[in-house]
């Protein structure tokens, strides 16, 4: 790369030459002869020197970003294997850098003494550094391996750094480069397993800069944010005397440096100050150093190497975009140099061409270089979010380097409508029930069913109890929830259930997880719309805060790994906790289903001819329909992803020789869970990228080490380097992809290159004929990669890291008051609407494709207009039909029942065949329903359709919108209702049948005859439950225990008996269990009433009831059996032993009460003769006391010595209702 | 009527000492309805705590000698009552305990659940008459559990749930009820649902589940277990996760009748 740039810089060569070169050795020919010649000398190097260039960049820049979050640079890391390098990984790296531009002429001396010096004390790389007199060659091939290099740089806090610094006296207050132990940034050293350095969060730099404070007189919490920090070492850092050690001296000096400074010039940074930006200036300008363009040193080759960066940046010949541009931004915003060069450009013109002193020699140096790059992507930046252009256009910095960018930064942030929220985690909400799958039809068997409705209630246990504690610290999921999702697992035992629980499983992390970005949209549907369209202003208040609250502060560095965020992390745990073989294939399976079908869900495809304001609304819509489809499958696809590579997955490196070959024959033969190549190269073909892409990347992103080696997988990466180097952002046009949807792409790619799993040279090795990737796509007219749906919202969801840009400029805004959080100023949620069916195409027969034509000419919005009508007015059709005509056919049914029954007797014959009689007779009626449907879609259509389309629609649009409305629906309707009409009746019949047959069956109340209050009342009438209460009272009195002052009055017993009839004949409380209680209790009441064990309180001493009264109150007993029940009463309790036992405590028995009482009941009819008599039979079975079983016999011989009443009436009482209440009154 | 915490725990404080007989519970006259409510749920926390050590086989044996004592003494007098109430246990509690014994040792296999059940709710069909009538006294007696109470909680839970259709006839809000969900296909469905949710003190209400007594804490939490979750886990409130329930009583003039509500909200 030094001979490259070497030539560029003595102007040999292009810049466009080497980007050419760079992009395609072969095509060297398109060169002038003399470039063609010096680059091809170069050529075997061609592979190497975008890596070469990142590495070198990120080196120069070390010193400048000493603490920030390190960009991470991934490069081929040759390195490891090269032979003859001493000491082969880390430390060195920079002094690796270095020697790569030999002092060949001597610069200045300014520049040479720290070189010199610095190689002297290396010890490690000292052969390097002997090569780095020898030409250019040798030269080169030392630098064969700049990936090592280039990965070590992001050690910022290299031990080596205090010698850069050796020729400067130590400044030990500057508490960056001498940290206080233990905030010293982790070492190089590949301590951790993944290539990638562990991101610094922003936030951290913060705390590691706190320190200035020390400078200040005033406690850290005073600190005025506008007060200029102490830390730069420059201007005033370096001129401290180097005694000067006590902290307290140098506070002196500081403040006196500082008053000195305000006084002389208060603003040095800026040499156009009048340039009147009306930018408020920020405390930025204060707090770091100064940016200067003036002092920038060797401008020449600060622009050719920026050129070429950007070059290669435009021509994707860099792995991310974005990572770049955080890199870019890094140098924008650097605070101070290290080595502070403070001293004003020394290096004279002549010397400014060599590369072998610093590139970036002070921070005005790194901020020209970032502006440089910048202004050649200003279409990037201006496709970033509103709230980082606004943040670029603030930038004082750029405003003093290049106000031209900054106008356009500032007209782009004035033109943006980009706003963008951040991803709030919609709050957990249950899969609600479906009928139609999760009925008891859908279980092999009651048990299955029953197992389900458990499991979904432990899963929501579960999940709320995670929901509840993930975020306390020392909660572990596996310890709190492992072992009950374990047994929960176990309990599924059959098949089925297996795939009902994924499907619920699946459809909750769909709910829980896929909320693009602000408001949660899906969960409430479109209710924050209509909520903010009600003008609930405070709400939306409310939504806006609570998105700041939770938003996260750090999605991990512009290059985070693969992670579960929020709710994503409760099903990563929950399918690791399970561990169950059975349910992850389950779920694969279920998760490969669902991402063919939403992969290959027809997305309304973009007519760029009918670009109006119309199309332009409808637009909104397809982008959200768009977003959540692509959210989704991403999600669906990361979980695919994590489950089909988790046995594969170890913390363990990657194997290598043998034990690698092995593995990969091995593996080279399971076929892949989802055939992801197919789809990727039809999704290349149709030109649905767009789609397909983003989730094949999360799905890619879990790949295992061995993955990325297996043939079908390396075609798939190769389809995507290919894919990535295709996408030339500059390069626009008609038929090719929408600008922010290879924003897009670009930034999930270049994501996906950086994963740790992904192999180092495959970017980088991998020769990328971007003409043979042309060439196969020979696509449709207009692919869904043409049409706009990607935007700022989703780009941003997708890409959160995209956000740290913003989130390091606001960070430089905030300066070193210490806000953190003021990166996040402009919120507005969007909603978006749930996934709608898509109407399915029938693109049989001339009618449907003249339809078809008919909506080609239209806007889109007339399409889906007359196919929500249709597809809407037909199901709504279906239903009419189940209401009216189903329902009228179920009546017929009740009442030929009705008649059935009543012919054949009561017990009615064999339940299946009447069933089938009944259909028999009713089904042909189903024929009406096809008429019926058409008749209805034919009047509901032509309405809909009016009112949703314009009033300015042409009346022949209108009218064959309506035509093909009604036709759509009728077909839909007539389709489901020829298929479905007769098993429909046939269901419902049956459950009329058998609703029927058990009204027929043992309670004869349900019979129909069962009355209802009458018209008068007024549901007054005292509670069931009050009554039961009261009548246990007496009753308990009566049995006793008793206080000797306790009893009832005669008058309590008869407004009691009063009340019970209110009750019974206001049937608007009483539901059949109480009514059998009350009659149960009625009759212990006449039992205790024969027996006159009721303790009355009346007129002193008088413990009995009068007999007349007892008789009153028997008889409306009787009253209320006879009128009032409409249940059974289970009188013949009345005669059971052990009431009539309670007679054999009275003395002197009186037995007439009871003789009257039985004769009561034969002449109400509530009792036959026979069934008394058989009553009475058995008691004379049960073992009584002498005396009282001579009376019974007695009282049996005078009941029985009465004459017979045989009336026909009674005789049927006796027969039917008394016996059946008997058999219900004893179960 | 409303209640604070620290008076509903005066409240329960005070019953947990009282027997459920009917001669102890006229002491709480005044606000019965709730003060009933309060002491049976108070009870049965108590039973629940203490019923296995009335459960072992010597405890059971024990009761049996001595009620078997008591009968040969005299058999009219409250012996199994008076048993329940010595050793603190729920008389027909006591009374299933003394059944299921005596059917032990009279009869050849042991009682199924359902005979006994049976035998509880008509004391008739209790084969030894002595014991028939200790068994109807103990049920008649006992204000907390056996058939009777059963089914006064039913036919109380019943009412209310007519009132509170009433109610939501008379307001205008349509609903979907029990059975028409049932008929639906749902599992598990509370009482109403309402088809379009309204606002309660701020809380919003998706649907309605009448309980008909004191709503407690402990009764509140095996609600939510065994009922409320259920609910919601089948998307019957659209808002949120639920984390905390807040609990009112009120006391309404229903029908001429003192009658008391339970609204628990879920958010």
């Amino acid at each position: 790369m030094a001979a490259v740039l070497e030539s560029l810089l003595r102007e040999e060569v292009s810049v466009a030459a080497v980007v050419r070169w760079i992009a395609r050795s072969t095509r060297g020919s398109e060169d002038n002869p003399g470039e063609a010649a010096a680059l091809s000398s170069l050529r075997p190097l061609r592979k190497e020197f975008v890596p070469f260039l990142l590495n070198f960049l990120r080196e120069q820049s070390s010193r400048v970003l000493p603490q920030g979050p390190p960009t991470p640079a991934k490069a081929p890391g040759a390195s490891a294997t090269l032979p003859g390098r001493p000491g082969g990984p880390s430390r060195g790296s920079r002094g690796a850098r270095s020697q790569l531009f030999p002092p060949t002429e001597a610069p200045s001396t300014a520049a040479e003494a720290p070189l010199a010096r610095r190689g002297g004390r290396r010890r490690g790389p000292g052969p390097a550094r002997e090569r780095g007199g020898r030409g250019l060659e040798e030269g080169v091939s030392g630098e064969n391996l700049p990936g090592a290099g280039g990965r070590r740089l992001r050690g910022s806090g290299s031990p080596s750094r205090p010698s850069l610094t050796l020729s400067d006296p130590p400044n030990l207050s500057n508490l960056e480069e001498f940290p206080p132990v233990g905030s010293v940034p982790p070492g190089p050293a590949g301590t951790k397993p993944s290539r990638r350095i562990n991101p610094t969060p922003v936030s951290e730099e913060r705390s590691l800069s706190k320190p200035k404070t020390c400078f200040t007189s005033t406690p850290i919490s005073c600190v005025p944010s506008s007060q200029p920090s102490a830390l730069d070492t420059s201007p005033w850092g370096l001129g401290l005397p180097p005694g000067c050690r006590s902290l307290q001296e140098e506070r002196e000096m500081l403040r006196k440096e500082r008053s000195k400074q305000l006084q002389q010039s208060p603003t040095p940074t800026c040499p156009t100050p009048e340039l009147g930006s009306p930018l408020p200036s920020r405390a930025g300008s204060l707090t770091d150093e100064p940016a200067d363009p003036a002092r920038v040193s060797s401008r020449q080759r600060l622009e050719l190497v920026a050129l070429v960066y950007s070059s290669c940046i435009a021509e994707n010949l860099v792995p991310n975009l974005f990572l770049e541009l955080f890199f870019v931004f890094q140098l924008l915003t650097a605070r101070r140099m290290v080595t502070a060069k403070d001293s004003d450009p020394e290096l004279s013109p002549g010397v400014l061409d060599s590369l072998e002193s610093p590139l970036f020699q002070s921070i005005h140096d790194c901020v020209f270089f970032a502006v440089q790059v910048l202004e050649c992507h200003f279409q990037v930046l201006s496709n970033l979010d509103k709230g980082t252009l606004k943040l670029l256009a603030e930038n004082e910095r750029l405003l003093c380097f290049s106000p031209a960018l900054q106008g356009r930064l500032r007209a782009a942030y004035e033109g943006s409508v980009a706003k963008v929220s951040l991803a709030m985690p919609p709050s957990a909400q249950a899969v609600s029930f479906q009928p139609e799958t999760d009925n008891r039809a859908n279980f092999s068997s009651d048990r299955a069913f029953h197992t389900f409705k458990k499991q979904r209630d432990v899963f929501y246990e579960v999940l709320r109890e995670w929901e509840d504690h993930h975020e306390e610290p020392g909660w572990d999921f596996e310890k709190g929830l492992g072992s009950r999702i374990r047994a929960m697992m176990g309990q599924l035992s059959a098949a089925c259930s297996h795939s009902h629980f994924v499907r619920l499983f699946q459809k909750q992390l769909l709910q829980m997880c896929q909320s693009p970005g602000g408001a949660g949209g899906t969960v409430l549907g479109e209710a924050p719309d209509v909520l903010s369209m009600l003008g609930a202003d405070k709400l939306g208040r409310l939504w806006r805060l609570q998105e700041r609250l939770m938003a996260p502060q750090s999605s991990g560095g512009p290059c985070p790994p693969p992670t579960f965020p929020g709710c994503q992390g409760f099903f990563r745990d929950f399918i690791l906790s399970a561990s169950s073989f059975q349910f992850n294939q389950h779920l694969m399976d279920s998760l490969s289903l669902k991402i063919r079908e939403l992969n290959g869900l027809a997305l309304p495809q973009h007519e760029p001819n009918d670009e109006d304001g119309e199309s332009d609304v409808d637009w909104q819509g397809e982008r959200r329909q768009f977003a959540v489809v692509l959210l989704s499958l991403r999600l669906l696809a990361k979980f695919l992803g994590f489950v089909a590579f988790l046995p594969y997955r170890g913390p363990e490196p990657p194997p290598t020789g043998e034990l690698q070959d092995s593995i990969l024959a091995l593996r080279s033969q399971v076929p892949p869970v989802l055939d992801v190549r197919t789809l990727l190269q039809r999704g290349l073909q149709a030109r649905r990228a767009v789609l397909t892409v983003p989730w094949l990347v999360e799905f890619l992103s879990f790949a295992d080490h061995v993955v990325p080696l297996l043939d079908y997988y390396r075609d798939i990466f190769i389809l995507l380097l290919r894919l990535h180097r295709s996408l030339v952002l500059s390069q626009e046009s008609e038929r090719k992809m929408c600008f922010l949807n290879k924003l897009l792409l670009l930034a999930v790619l270049g994501w996906l290159f950086q994963i740790p799993t992904v192999p180092e040279d495959l970017f980088f090795l991998e020769e990328g004929p971007s003409d043979a990737f042309e060439v196969d796509t020979v696509a449709p007219e207009h692919g869904l990669d043409a049409a706009p749906v990607v935007d700022q919202q989703l780009l941003y969801t997708c890409c959160p890291y995209i956000g740290e840009l913003r989130k390091l400029l606001a960070l430089w805004v905030s300066g070193s008051s210490g806000r953190s959080g003021g990166f996040m100023r402009k919120i507005t949620p969007t909603t978006t609407t749930g996934l709608g069916a898509q109407p399915s195409r029938t693109s049989q027969g001339l009618q449907a494709r003249l339809a078809h034509a008919f909506f080609h000419n239209q806007p889109p919005s007339l399409r889906r207009t007359v196919e929500f009508v249709a597809e809407r007015i037909g199901s709504n059709c279906v239903k009419h039909i189940k209401a009216t005509l189903v329902a009228d056919l179920v009546r017929q049914a009740e009442s030929l029942l009705q008649e059935q029954l009543v012919t054949q007797g009561e017990e009615g014959g064999d339940p299946a065949q009447l069933l089938e009689i009944l259909c028999s007779q009713l089904c042909p009626h189903g024929a009406q329903a096809l008429a019926l449907g058409r008749e209805f879609c034919h009047r509901k259509s032509p309405g809909a359709v009016r009112a949703l389309l314009p009033e300015e629609t042409p009346a022949a649009v209108l009218s064959s919108a309506e035509n093909i409305a009604v036709g759509l629906a009728t077909e839909k309707a007539c389709a489901w209702l020829s298929a479905n009409i007769t098993a429909l009746i046939r269901r419902e019949v049956k459950a009329a049948v058998s609703r029927t047959l058990r009204a027929q069956g043992p309670e004869p109340a349900a019979r129909g005859e069962r009355r209802g209050c009458s018209r008068a009342c007024e549901h007054h009438a005292p509670l069931p439950s009050h009554l039961i209460s009261e009548i246990k009272d007496v009753l308990s009195l009566a049995v006793g225990p008793r206080d000797p002052d306790e009893g009832v009055s005669p008058e309590h017993l008869e407004q009691l008996l009063g009340q019970l009839g209110q009750t019974l004949r206001c049937r608007q409380f009483l539901c059949p269990p109480a009514e059998q209680h009350l009659a149960k209790c009625s009759v212990d009441l006449a039992s205790l009433l024969v027996a006159d064990q009721i303790p009355i309180l009346g007129p002193p001493a008088q413990y009995r009831l009068e007999r007349g009264q007892a008789r009153r109150l028997l008889h409306m007993l009787l009253s209320l059996w006879k009128e009032d029940f409409q249940g059974p009463v289970p009188l013949q309790l009345l005669l059971s032993p052990r009431n009539v036992g309670l007679l054999a405590d009275t003395r002197p028995r009186e037995w007439d009460l009871l003789l009257f009482l039985l004769r009561e009941l034969v002449e109400k009819g509530l009792m036959g003769r026979m069934e008394i008599e058989a009553c009475l039979g058995s008691l004379h079975q049960a073992q009584w006391p002498g005396d009282f079983a001579e009376e019974l016999a007695t009282l049996s011989n005078l009941f029985l010595a009465e004459p017979h009443l045989p009336e026909p009436q009674l005789r049927a009482c006796e027969l039917v209702q008394p016996n059946r209440g008997t058999v219900l009154a004893q179960s | 009527m409303i209640l604070t915490k620290a008076q509903y725990k005066e409240i329960a404080q005070c019953l947990v000492s009282v027997p459920p007989t009917r001669q102890s519970l006229r002491k709480l006259n005044q606000s019965r309805a709730t003060l009933l409510s309060i002491f049976s749920q108070e009870y049965q926390k108590h039973i629940k705590r203490t019923h296995a050590k009335h459960h072992t086989s010597e405890a059971i044996e024990s009761y049996y000698q001595r009620y078997l004592n008591g009968v040969v003494k005299n058999g009219a007098a409250p012996v199994l009552l008076d048993l329940a109430n010595e050793v603190d246990y729920a008389p027909s509690l006591m009374a299933r305990l003394i059944l299921e014994r005596f059917l032990q040792e009279h009869e050849e296999t042991a009682p199924s659940k359902s005979v006994i059940n049976s035998m509880l709710r008509g004391p008739s069909q209790i084969p030894d008459g002595v014991l028939a009538n200790q068994v109807y006294q103990c049920i008649v007696n006992d204000c907390c559990y056996g058939p009777l109470v059963d089914c006064i909680k039913h036919a109380i839970g019943h009412e209310h749930e007519v009132l509170l259709r009433d109610l939501l006839l008379e307001k205008n809000l349509p609903f979907l009820g029990e059975d028409q969900l049932r008929a639906k296909g749902y599992d598990k469905t509370p009482d109403f649902i309402l088809q379009v949710p309204v606002a309660v003190e701020g809380h919003i209400i998706h649907w309605i589940e009448s309980k008909a007594s004191f709503g407690d804490e402990c009764s509140h939490h095996a609600y939510l277990h065994d009922q409320f979750w259920s609910y919601w886990n089948r998307s019957w409130t659209a808002t949120g996760k639920g984390h905390s329930l807040t609990l009112k009583i009120l006391e309404e003039k229903l029908g001429g009748k003192e009658t008391q509500r339970c609204i628990t909200i879920m958010e």
